[in-house]
Protein backbone atom coordinates (compact mmCIF):
# COMPACT_ATOMS: atom_id res chain seq x y z
CA UNK A 1 0.00 0.00 0.00
CA UNK A 2 1.42 3.89 -0.77
CA UNK A 3 2.56 4.92 2.16
CA UNK A 4 1.10 8.93 1.27
CA UNK A 5 -2.40 7.75 0.14
CA UNK A 6 -3.31 5.08 3.32
CA UNK A 7 -6.78 4.10 3.78
CA UNK A 8 -9.22 4.20 7.00
CA UNK A 9 -7.36 1.09 8.24
CA UNK A 10 -3.59 2.23 7.34
CA UNK A 11 -4.65 5.58 9.40
CA UNK A 12 -5.94 3.68 12.53
CA UNK A 13 -3.00 1.52 12.74
CA UNK A 14 -0.32 4.38 12.39
CA UNK A 15 -2.68 5.31 15.75
CA UNK A 16 -2.18 2.13 17.10
CA UNK A 17 -5.08 -0.13 17.64
CA UNK A 18 -5.01 0.34 21.01
CA UNK A 19 -6.67 4.07 20.35
CA UNK A 20 -8.73 2.92 17.91
CA UNK A 21 -10.61 0.32 20.82
CA UNK A 22 -10.55 2.99 23.06
CA UNK A 23 -12.20 5.51 20.39
CA UNK A 24 -14.80 2.86 19.86
CA UNK A 25 -15.47 1.96 23.43
CA UNK A 26 -15.87 5.67 23.91
CA UNK A 27 -18.46 6.00 21.05
CA UNK A 28 -20.23 3.26 22.77
CA UNK A 29 -20.52 4.51 26.47
CA UNK A 30 -21.65 8.06 24.05
CA UNK A 31 -24.53 6.63 22.56
CA UNK A 32 -25.78 4.56 25.62
CA UNK A 33 -25.63 7.71 27.64
CA UNK A 34 -27.54 9.96 24.69
CA UNK A 35 -29.84 6.97 24.14
CA UNK A 36 -30.76 6.12 27.80
CA UNK A 37 -30.73 9.92 28.84
CA UNK A 38 -33.51 10.44 25.47
CA UNK A 39 -35.49 6.90 26.66
CA UNK A 40 -35.82 8.86 30.50
CA UNK A 41 -37.82 11.41 29.05
CA UNK A 42 -39.87 8.81 27.15
CA UNK A 43 -41.77 7.33 29.97
CA UNK A 44 -45.15 7.93 31.19
CA UNK A 45 -43.10 9.27 35.04
CA UNK A 46 -41.74 11.88 32.88
CA UNK A 47 -44.52 13.59 31.40
CA UNK A 48 -46.66 13.48 34.64
CA UNK A 49 -43.77 15.13 36.27
CA UNK A 50 -45.05 18.27 35.45
CA UNK A 51 -48.22 19.39 37.16
CA UNK A 52 -49.43 20.77 33.31
CA UNK A 53 -49.66 17.57 31.93
CA UNK A 54 -50.65 15.68 35.28
CA UNK A 55 -53.80 17.34 36.43
CA UNK A 56 -55.14 17.82 32.74
CA UNK A 57 -54.43 15.55 30.39
CA UNK A 58 -53.54 12.73 32.29
CA UNK A 59 -56.62 12.86 34.34
CA UNK A 60 -58.60 12.47 30.78
CA UNK A 61 -56.62 9.85 30.08
CA UNK A 62 -57.23 7.50 33.06
CA UNK A 63 -60.25 6.79 32.26
CA UNK A 64 -60.03 5.95 28.64
CA UNK A 65 -59.52 2.03 26.93
CA UNK A 66 -55.71 3.20 26.33
CA UNK A 67 -54.79 3.37 30.10
CA UNK A 68 -57.05 0.65 31.68
CA UNK A 69 -58.56 -2.02 30.14
CA UNK A 70 -59.76 -5.78 30.86
CA UNK A 71 -56.17 -7.07 30.14
CA UNK A 72 -53.86 -4.32 31.16
CA UNK A 73 -52.01 -3.55 27.98
CA UNK A 74 -51.62 -0.05 27.41
CA UNK A 75 -50.40 3.19 25.35
CA UNK A 76 -48.73 5.56 27.56
CA UNK A 77 -48.23 9.05 26.75
CA UNK A 78 -45.25 8.31 24.80
CA UNK A 79 -46.87 5.71 22.85
CA UNK A 80 -48.60 7.84 20.63
CA UNK A 81 -46.97 11.35 21.51
CA UNK A 82 -43.46 10.50 20.23
CA UNK A 83 -42.57 8.47 17.12
CA UNK A 84 -40.73 5.01 17.25
CA UNK A 85 -38.47 5.15 14.18
CA UNK A 86 -35.12 7.39 15.46
CA UNK A 87 -35.19 10.28 12.71
CA UNK A 88 -38.89 10.77 13.17
CA UNK A 89 -38.12 10.61 17.13
CA UNK A 90 -34.77 12.99 16.69
CA UNK A 91 -37.33 15.38 15.41
CA UNK A 92 -40.06 15.67 17.75
CA UNK A 93 -38.15 15.40 20.50
CA UNK A 94 -36.38 18.84 18.95
CA UNK A 95 -39.79 20.32 18.85
CA UNK A 96 -40.58 19.10 22.15
CA UNK A 97 -37.63 22.35 23.08
CA UNK A 98 -40.40 24.54 22.23
CA UNK A 99 -42.53 22.93 24.75
CA UNK A 100 -39.58 23.31 27.30
CA UNK A 101 -39.84 27.35 26.73
CA UNK A 102 -43.49 27.60 27.50
CA UNK A 103 -43.40 25.23 30.35
CA UNK A 104 -40.53 27.93 31.91
CA UNK A 105 -42.95 30.97 30.39
CA UNK A 106 -46.19 28.87 32.57
CA UNK A 107 -48.37 29.18 29.25
CA UNK A 108 -50.46 26.25 30.32
CA UNK A 109 -49.71 26.66 34.15
CA UNK A 110 -53.89 26.68 35.24
CA UNK A 111 -56.45 24.57 33.72
CA UNK A 112 -58.11 27.68 32.40
CA UNK A 113 -55.09 28.62 30.47
CA UNK A 114 -55.22 25.02 29.59
CA UNK A 115 -58.75 24.83 28.17
CA UNK A 116 -58.41 27.84 26.35
CA UNK A 117 -55.39 26.45 24.54
CA UNK A 118 -57.38 23.22 24.23
CA UNK A 119 -58.55 23.71 20.78
CA UNK A 120 -54.93 24.85 19.34
CA UNK A 121 -53.17 22.33 21.10
CA UNK A 122 -55.31 19.53 19.92
CA UNK A 123 -55.34 20.93 15.89
CA UNK A 124 -51.32 20.18 16.16
CA UNK A 125 -52.15 16.82 17.23
CA UNK A 126 -54.78 15.73 14.49
CA UNK A 127 -52.37 17.71 12.18
CA UNK A 128 -49.33 15.78 12.91
CA UNK A 129 -51.48 12.62 13.34
CA UNK A 130 -53.01 13.21 9.52
CA UNK A 131 -49.51 13.67 8.28
CA UNK A 132 -47.95 10.85 8.82
CA UNK A 133 -51.49 8.55 8.21
CA UNK A 134 -51.80 8.11 12.41
CA UNK A 135 -48.46 6.34 12.35
CA UNK A 136 -48.56 6.35 16.02
CA UNK A 137 -51.30 4.31 16.18
CA UNK A 138 -50.58 1.88 13.60
CA UNK A 139 -47.70 0.50 15.64
CA UNK A 140 -50.14 -1.16 17.48
CA UNK A 141 -53.44 -1.38 15.45
CA UNK A 142 -52.39 -2.97 11.99
CA UNK A 143 -55.84 -2.72 10.02
CA UNK A 144 -54.20 -5.07 7.62
CA UNK A 145 -54.59 -7.57 10.33
CA UNK A 146 -58.58 -6.15 11.04
CA UNK A 147 -60.83 -9.23 11.68
CA UNK A 148 -63.71 -7.47 10.42
CA UNK A 149 -66.23 -10.75 11.61
CA UNK A 150 -64.96 -9.98 15.50
CA UNK A 151 -65.88 -6.22 14.94
CA UNK A 152 -69.25 -4.81 15.65
CA UNK A 153 -71.45 -3.97 13.11
CA UNK A 154 -70.98 0.09 13.70
CA UNK A 155 -66.75 -0.51 13.31
CA UNK A 156 -66.82 -3.36 10.81
CA UNK A 157 -68.67 -1.29 8.15
CA UNK A 158 -66.99 1.91 8.82
CA UNK A 159 -63.57 0.69 9.07
CA UNK A 160 -64.00 -1.12 5.92
CA UNK A 161 -65.41 2.43 4.03
CA UNK A 162 -63.25 4.81 5.40
CA UNK A 163 -60.24 2.92 4.67
CA UNK A 164 -61.46 2.53 0.95
CA UNK A 165 -61.92 5.83 0.66
CA UNK A 166 -57.87 6.25 1.80
CA UNK A 167 -59.20 7.83 5.39
CA UNK A 168 -56.91 7.59 8.04
CA UNK A 169 -57.13 6.74 11.76
CA UNK A 170 -57.35 10.73 13.05
CA UNK A 171 -59.82 11.12 10.56
CA UNK A 172 -62.64 9.83 12.81
CA UNK A 173 -60.77 9.02 15.76
CA UNK A 174 -60.39 12.30 17.77
CA UNK A 175 -60.41 12.31 21.23
CA UNK A 176 -59.67 8.85 22.33
CA UNK A 177 -57.55 9.83 25.07
CA UNK A 178 -58.37 13.11 26.21
CA UNK A 179 -61.55 15.54 26.44
CA UNK A 180 -62.83 17.24 22.79
CA UNK A 181 -62.11 20.70 22.48
CA UNK A 182 -65.53 22.63 21.55
CA UNK A 183 -66.74 21.34 18.27
CA UNK A 184 -69.17 22.99 16.24
CA UNK A 185 -72.13 20.29 15.84
CA UNK A 186 -75.31 22.37 15.34
CA UNK A 187 -76.77 22.53 18.74
CA UNK A 188 -78.35 25.48 20.06
CA UNK A 189 -76.29 28.58 19.38
CA UNK A 190 -73.17 28.30 17.31
CA UNK A 191 -69.87 27.59 19.18
CA UNK A 192 -65.74 29.24 18.48
CA UNK A 193 -64.10 25.65 18.21
CA UNK A 194 -63.52 23.62 15.56
CA UNK A 195 -65.49 23.65 12.72
CA UNK A 196 -67.22 20.36 10.95
CA UNK A 197 -64.76 20.19 8.20
CA UNK A 198 -61.79 20.63 10.79
CA UNK A 199 -63.05 17.59 12.81
CA UNK A 200 -64.19 15.40 9.91
CA UNK A 201 -62.13 16.38 7.48
CA UNK A 202 -63.09 15.51 3.34
CA UNK A 203 -60.87 12.55 1.91
CA UNK A 204 -60.48 13.66 -1.68
CA UNK A 205 -62.06 10.51 -3.32
CA UNK A 206 -59.33 8.65 -5.36
CA UNK A 207 -59.30 9.15 -9.54
CA UNK A 208 -59.59 5.30 -10.23
CA UNK A 209 -60.82 2.56 -7.49
CA UNK A 210 -57.95 0.92 -6.23
CA UNK A 211 -56.68 -2.40 -7.13
CA UNK A 212 -58.88 -5.72 -4.57
CA UNK A 213 -55.92 -6.44 -2.32
CA UNK A 214 -57.59 -9.04 -1.19
CA UNK B 1 -61.69 5.78 59.17
CA UNK B 2 -64.56 5.32 61.44
CA UNK B 3 -67.83 4.60 60.08
CA UNK B 4 -70.77 6.92 61.64
CA UNK B 5 -72.45 3.93 63.56
CA UNK B 6 -75.60 4.42 66.04
CA UNK B 7 -75.69 3.43 69.41
CA UNK B 8 -79.47 2.31 70.25
CA UNK B 9 -82.39 2.08 68.84
CA UNK B 10 -83.95 4.74 69.97
CA UNK B 11 -81.29 6.64 68.64
CA UNK B 12 -82.20 5.32 65.37
CA UNK B 13 -85.42 5.91 65.58
CA UNK B 14 -85.06 9.57 66.18
CA UNK B 15 -82.12 9.93 63.69
CA UNK B 16 -84.83 8.76 61.08
CA UNK B 17 -87.69 11.06 62.16
CA UNK B 18 -85.16 14.00 62.39
CA UNK B 19 -84.31 12.71 58.25
CA UNK B 20 -87.53 12.88 57.76
CA UNK B 21 -88.96 16.07 59.14
CA UNK B 22 -85.53 17.41 57.83
CA UNK B 23 -86.97 16.31 54.36
CA UNK B 24 -90.32 18.11 55.44
CA UNK B 25 -88.57 20.82 56.09
CA UNK B 26 -89.42 20.54 59.27
CA UNK B 27 -86.49 20.32 61.35
CA UNK B 28 -87.99 21.76 64.51
CA UNK B 29 -89.36 18.99 65.14
CA UNK B 30 -86.99 16.75 65.84
CA UNK B 31 -85.78 15.68 69.54
CA UNK B 32 -83.42 17.65 71.16
CA UNK B 33 -81.00 14.08 71.95
CA UNK B 34 -80.39 13.36 67.91
CA UNK B 35 -78.06 16.40 68.43
CA UNK B 36 -76.02 15.10 71.58
CA UNK B 37 -72.34 16.22 71.19
CA UNK B 38 -69.95 13.79 69.02
CA UNK B 39 -73.06 11.65 67.82
CA UNK B 40 -73.56 11.58 64.10
CA UNK B 41 -77.19 12.47 63.70
CA UNK B 42 -77.70 10.47 60.02
CA UNK B 43 -76.34 7.84 58.48
CA UNK B 44 -75.32 8.89 55.23
CA UNK B 45 -75.55 6.24 52.06
CA UNK B 46 -75.35 6.25 48.36
CA UNK B 47 -78.56 4.92 46.73
CA UNK B 48 -76.12 1.77 46.12
CA UNK B 49 -76.78 0.91 49.82
CA UNK B 50 -72.97 1.80 50.93
CA UNK B 51 -70.94 3.90 52.27
CA UNK B 52 -70.57 7.50 50.54
CA UNK B 53 -67.04 6.98 51.13
CA UNK B 54 -66.44 3.68 49.95
CA UNK B 55 -66.34 2.44 46.65
CA UNK B 56 -69.12 1.08 44.64
CA UNK B 57 -70.17 -2.23 45.15
CA UNK B 58 -69.17 -4.56 43.18
CA UNK B 59 -71.07 -5.35 39.76
CA UNK B 60 -73.44 -8.23 39.60
CA UNK B 61 -71.30 -9.33 35.81
CA UNK B 62 -74.00 -7.67 33.62
CA UNK B 63 -72.96 -6.71 30.38
CA UNK B 64 -74.02 -4.56 27.39
CA UNK B 65 -74.49 -6.63 24.78
CA UNK B 66 -72.64 -6.02 20.70
CA UNK B 67 -73.98 -3.95 18.47
CA UNK B 68 -77.46 -4.87 17.19
CA UNK B 69 -80.11 -3.69 15.12
CA UNK B 70 -82.74 -1.32 16.17
CA UNK B 71 -84.48 -2.61 18.99
CA UNK B 72 -88.79 -2.58 18.67
CA UNK B 73 -90.34 0.11 20.66
CA UNK B 74 -92.96 -0.96 23.33
CA UNK B 75 -95.02 2.07 23.85
CA UNK B 76 -96.26 4.68 21.26
CA UNK B 77 -94.24 7.62 23.01
CA UNK B 78 -91.36 5.02 24.38
CA UNK B 79 -87.55 6.95 23.26
CA UNK B 80 -86.19 4.39 21.21
CA UNK B 81 -83.53 2.62 22.91
CA UNK B 82 -80.08 2.02 21.81
CA UNK B 83 -79.12 -1.13 20.69
CA UNK B 84 -74.95 -0.72 21.07
CA UNK B 85 -72.83 -0.11 23.44
CA UNK B 86 -72.24 3.88 25.04
CA UNK B 87 -68.73 2.80 27.15
CA UNK B 88 -66.54 5.94 27.05
CA UNK B 89 -68.85 8.19 24.86
CA UNK B 90 -69.13 11.12 26.97
CA UNK B 91 -71.32 13.81 26.27
CA UNK B 92 -69.46 17.48 27.79
CA UNK B 93 -70.08 21.02 27.09
CA UNK B 94 -67.77 21.01 24.65
CA UNK B 95 -68.70 17.73 22.57
CA UNK B 96 -71.82 15.31 22.30
CA UNK B 97 -70.73 11.76 21.03
CA UNK B 98 -74.09 10.83 20.09
CA UNK B 99 -74.58 13.27 17.76
CA UNK B 100 -71.18 12.89 16.43
CA UNK B 101 -73.10 9.92 14.29
CA UNK B 102 -77.11 10.72 14.99
CA UNK B 103 -76.98 14.57 13.82
CA UNK B 104 -78.47 14.91 10.45
CA UNK B 105 -75.12 16.02 9.00
CA UNK B 106 -73.61 12.76 10.01
CA UNK B 107 -76.16 9.86 9.76
CA UNK B 108 -75.85 9.10 6.12
CA UNK B 109 -72.35 8.72 6.34
CA UNK B 110 -72.23 6.70 9.86
CA UNK B 111 -75.83 4.70 8.51
CA UNK B 112 -77.26 5.96 12.32
CA UNK B 113 -80.44 7.28 12.92
CA UNK B 114 -81.40 10.36 12.54
CA UNK B 115 -82.57 12.00 15.19
CA UNK B 116 -86.43 13.05 15.08
CA UNK B 117 -87.47 16.04 14.17
CA UNK B 118 -89.09 16.84 17.46
CA UNK B 119 -85.60 17.71 19.09
CA UNK B 120 -85.63 20.69 17.02
CA UNK B 121 -88.34 22.67 19.20
CA UNK B 122 -88.07 24.67 22.08
CA UNK B 123 -90.09 24.02 25.14
CA UNK B 124 -92.49 26.30 23.98
CA UNK B 125 -93.21 24.90 20.52
CA UNK B 126 -91.18 26.99 18.58
CA UNK B 127 -89.20 25.50 15.23
CA UNK B 128 -85.21 25.98 15.86
CA UNK B 129 -83.39 25.25 12.51
CA UNK B 130 -80.59 23.15 14.74
CA UNK B 131 -80.77 20.97 17.70
CA UNK B 132 -83.01 22.45 20.83
CA UNK B 133 -79.99 22.45 22.84
CA UNK B 134 -82.96 21.00 25.60
CA UNK B 135 -82.36 18.09 23.88
CA UNK B 136 -78.37 17.72 24.68
CA UNK B 137 -78.50 15.22 26.94
CA UNK B 138 -79.53 12.20 25.34
CA UNK B 139 -79.14 9.22 28.03
CA UNK B 140 -82.17 11.63 30.22
CA UNK B 141 -84.49 9.25 27.86
CA UNK B 142 -82.63 7.03 25.23
CA UNK B 143 -80.77 4.28 27.24
CA UNK B 144 -78.90 0.66 26.33
CA UNK B 145 -79.90 -2.69 27.05
CA UNK B 146 -78.01 -4.62 29.25
CA UNK B 147 -78.71 -8.56 29.82
CA UNK B 148 -79.64 -8.14 33.55
CA UNK B 149 -82.64 -9.81 34.84
CA UNK B 150 -85.53 -7.81 35.61
CA UNK B 151 -85.90 -7.11 39.10
CA UNK B 152 -89.93 -7.72 39.23
CA UNK B 153 -91.91 -9.72 37.15
CA UNK B 154 -94.75 -7.49 34.90
CA UNK B 155 -97.27 -8.75 32.57
CA UNK B 156 -97.15 -5.48 30.62
CA UNK B 157 -97.97 -5.97 26.91
CA UNK B 158 -96.50 -3.88 24.13
CA UNK B 159 -99.26 -1.43 22.40
CA UNK B 160 -101.65 -2.88 19.80
CA UNK B 161 -100.47 -0.86 17.08
CA UNK B 162 -96.44 -1.63 18.57
CA UNK B 163 -96.95 -5.44 18.21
Amino acid sequence: MDSNHKGLIGRIRSLGWGFAAMLFIAGVLFWGGFNTAMEWTNREEFCISCHEMKDNVYQEYRNTIHASNRSGVRATCPDCHVPKEWGPKMIRKIQASNEVLHKVLGTIDTPEKFNAKRLELAKHEWDRMKKTDSRECRNCHNFGSFDYAEQGRRSSKMHQTGLNEGKTCIDCHKGIAHSLPEVEQAIGSPKEGATPEEFHPETPKPEAPKADKG
Amino acid sequence: MNKPTFKSTRLRAAALALTLSAALGQAFLAPADAFAAGEPAVKLMTLRGVDVQASDPEGDGTRYGRDQAPLPRDFVQQPPLIPHTIKGYTVTKNFNKCLDCHAWARAKETGATKISVTHFKTREGEELSSVSPRRYFCNQCHVPQSDAKPLVGNSFKPGTGMR
